[in-house]
């Protein structure tokens, strides 16, 4: 069993991001700690709500109750990208050219390089935003479906509709799929690059739970998610994704809900978080289980692997983090 | 969702009191009172606008009420989206907090913010709903009952009803206010006040909603209404709800109610109501069933079909069923659709094993519900 180098925390643990090779850990109570030479603290938030990596950058982008949106920097350093006075910033997103959007009620808010802001009106609560990989443009996620925006015009969104309430939303990294999380036990996926009158959408039901963690494999071969006593891995590399495919069941365990799922940088490998805080990665190619941590004091709430793949953080409910060592 | 439970998992649920009531009513006075005064516990409050608090405290959390149909061809299964996310928030860090309050806009309709408790896993597993609490203006409620079906709506589903500014009425009119809410809702504990001005410990951390713990504090909880007399009620109104030490709330007899009823026929007085009755706008009406030991093999199946073919019209039920052979009382409570139970305590030595349901609802059959619950008895004659 690969080595665990432990990392206990006070209350809960949010996520865990690795910065080239220094894993940090944020907390709900708002202190981001980094192991950099030691363990390093930062004062981020009265209260954070979310932290996530810049897809884009080598920073976090990070939002609290406190109403703030910060972007932090691998020393630590934080800058305030926008305050919204008694409201709580839990859904953020990193895009190209240094832009940042953020959700407030019914409004998304795009921030640019530049420092200008950009507001796109919704009927209904967004509820999670991505940018797309190519072009700066977003998605928000909504009751009803997804609202998609060019940032740089004003031409009117255009709806991606499914009904019931989108709790989140991913882009695959070649930009063809469109994957959302729902307040009912599913993910929503819809086909972009299809011929217009073609049949778009892709239903993947059967969850026991509700779908929190997704994970794309590198190329987007894959998405893996949580949310059943096993990780579910859809299939996208055909033209048409998962449709009329099933999925894989990775890393099986009697009644015993995963949590999370990471792929691996560079390989088809998944690490899956629990429940119970065990940690498993399995390789897609043969289905071989690694035990990577046994179980702990609570739910794993987020993965995270080094530039380098040989490291990966896990973050816990109960505070008891980590750094799993691979290589060993 | 799963058997294991973590150290996280395991603590106490956080007890939820949901504040509805129309502008006015006297919620914010309520709010700011339960902020202010010095009871050694702390709240989160969850509101639509800050608005009039006027206190400055980093738990009160502004959120959009957002309601979300869940899509499962279900109409009335709604929750609110926003308290799903707010709660998961506040939940990460439980130790600032002894409870959640969540104060409704006026015009709100209670159900989605109750359902959310019960429908959403995640915040099932850490929160328990403790009381729903209607404010209602004594000055305004006829008013507000003929144009709005609201107002009736968050009296029907509370467990605590505070008739608020009292001191605005005669006693006439009050005790007018009274018959209303009790027609409306025959289970809920009223208090009557001014200002607001309830003792916080009647309000907050009641158990209102479970109904285990509701009649474990008042064992009386379901007898306070006027019942309809099942063909095995051997009822004694004699001594309806007079002599029990836990009956701690006001309860004055409204003109349906069943005390001191020395015949069976229910000529309910109505005499006193003049025309201007507020009660001729009352759309929601409440049963109340009693009945011998039941077959489990019928009344499952009956309550499945009732919740699932009348759900939208059953604001509330909530009911102790006696099961032929069983030993424990089964406790039952419903939302719309959603029906629970489970077993309660065993029965004492000398308690009468009988079957009691109250359903509250709008254009319900209660005849119909009334003699199908009957033919769910142990004893009844199974259909040829």
């Amino acid at each position: 069993m690969p080595t665990v180098a432990p990392l206990d925390l006070e209350g809960h643990v949010v996520s865990t991001h690795f910065l080239g090779d220094i894993p940090f850990f944020a907390t709900a109570s708002g202190t981001v700690h980094r192991l950099d030479g030691g363990e390093k603290v930062t004062e981020a938030h009265q209260g954070l709500l979310t932290c996530i990596r810049d897809p884009f950058s080598a920073t976090l982008l990070s939002g609290g109750e406190d109403g703030k949106v910060l972007r932090i920097g691998h020393d630590g350093t934080t800058t305030l990208l926008a305050e919204v006075p008694r409201k709580w910033i839990s859904v953020i997103a990193g895009g190209p050219q240094n832009a940042v959007a953020y959700a407030v009620g019914k409004s998304s808010f795009v921030r640019q390089g530049d420092g200008s802001v950009k507001e796109f009106t919704e009927e209904r609560s967004v509820e999670g935003i991505a940018f797309a990989s190519k072009g700066l443009r977003i998605a928000a996620a909504r009751y009803n479906g997804v609202s998609l925006h060019w940032v740089g015009t004003n031409a009117p969104a255009a709806d991606l509709d499914w009904k019931g309430a989108h709790t989140g939303v991913t882009f695959s990294p070649d930009g063809r799929f469109l994957v959302t999380m729902m307040q009912e036990n599913a993910l929503h996926g819809w086909k972009l690059d299809g011929k217009s009158g073609e049949n778009r959408h892709m239903r993947m039901t059967g969850y026991p739970a509700k779908v929190k963690s997704l994970s794309w494999s590198v190329k987007g071969k894959w998405l893996a998610s949580s949310g059943a006593p096993a990780a579910i891995v859809w299939p996208f590399s055909s033209k048409d994704g998962p449709m009329g495919k099933a999925p894989m069941e990775l890393g099986t365990r009697a009644n015993i809900m995963v949590t999370q799922v990471a792929f691996h940088p560079a390989e088809e490998v998944l690490a899956i978080g629990f429940i119970d805080g065990m940690i498993l990665g399995v390789r897609i190619a043969d289905e071989k289980e690694a035990l990577l941590r046994r179980p702990g004091k609570g739910a794993i709430t987020g993965m995270s692997w080094s530039a380098s793949g040989k490291l990966l953080s896990f973050s816990s409910e109960a505070g008891d983090c980590g750094v799993i060592d691979i290589s060993a | 969702m799963t058997d294991q439970t973590t150290e996280a998992q395991a603590a106490k649920p956080i007890p939820v009191t949901v504040l509805t009531g129309y502008l006015g009513a006297g919620k914010t006075t309520l709010l700011n009172r339960i902020l202010s005064e010095s009871h050694g516990k702390k709240y989160a409050v969850i509101v639509n606008e800050f608005g009039e608090i006027g206190i400055d405290n980093d738990l009160i959390v502004e959120s959009d009420e957002e309601i979300y149909e869940m899509n499962n061809g279900c109409v009335c299964c709604t929750v609110r989206g926003d308290l799903i996310r707010v709660v998961e928030g506040l939940m990460r860090r439980p130790g600032r907090f002894d409870g959640i309050i969540v104060e409704t806009t006026g015009l709100a309709d209670p159900v989605p913010v109750a359902q959310t408790f019960f429908m959403d896993d995640d915040v099932r597993a850490k929160t328990e709903l403790d009381a729903v609490v209607a404010l209602v203006d004594a000055k305004h409620l006829p008013l507000r009952l003929k144009d709005s079906r609201e107002a009736e709506d968050q009296i029907a589903f509370a467990d605590v009803v505070l008739i608020n500014k009292t001191d605005l009425v005669t006693p006439e009119e009050l005790a007018v206010v009274e018959d209303v809410v009790r027609a409306i809702n025959p289970t809920a504990r009223i208090y009557k006040t001014s200002r607001s001005g309830v003792d916080l410990a009647r309000v907050l951390d009641q158990g209102a909603f479970n109904l285990e713990r509701a009649l474990e504090n008042d064992p009386h909880f379901l007898d306070h209404d006027d019942h309809v007399c099942g063909p095995d009620c051997d009822h004694d109104h004699h001594h309806h709800g007079h002599d029990h030490q836990h009956h701690d709330h006001d309860h004055t007899c409204g003109p349906d109610c069943g005390h001191d009823h020395h015949h069976h026929d229910h000529g309910h007085q109505h005499g006193h109501h003049d025309s201007m009755s507020p009660i001729h706008d009352i759309t929601v009406k409440s049963i109340s069933l009693r009945g011998g030991e039941m077959n489990p093999d019928r009344f499952f199946p009956w309550i499945q079909k009732i919740t699932q073919t009348e759900g939208p019209n059953i604001l509330r039920l909530k009911g102790i069923i006696a099961f032929a052979g069983d030993e424990e009382r089964y406790v039952v409570q419903g939302v719309h659709m959603i029906v629970e139970g489970d077993h309660q305590r065993p029965w004492k030595d000398g308690e009468k094993r009988e079957s009691r349901l109250v359903f509250i609802g709008r254009n319900l059959d209660f005849a119909k519900i009334e003699q199908s619950f009957i033919a769910c008895q142990a004893t009844a004659k199974t259909p040829a």
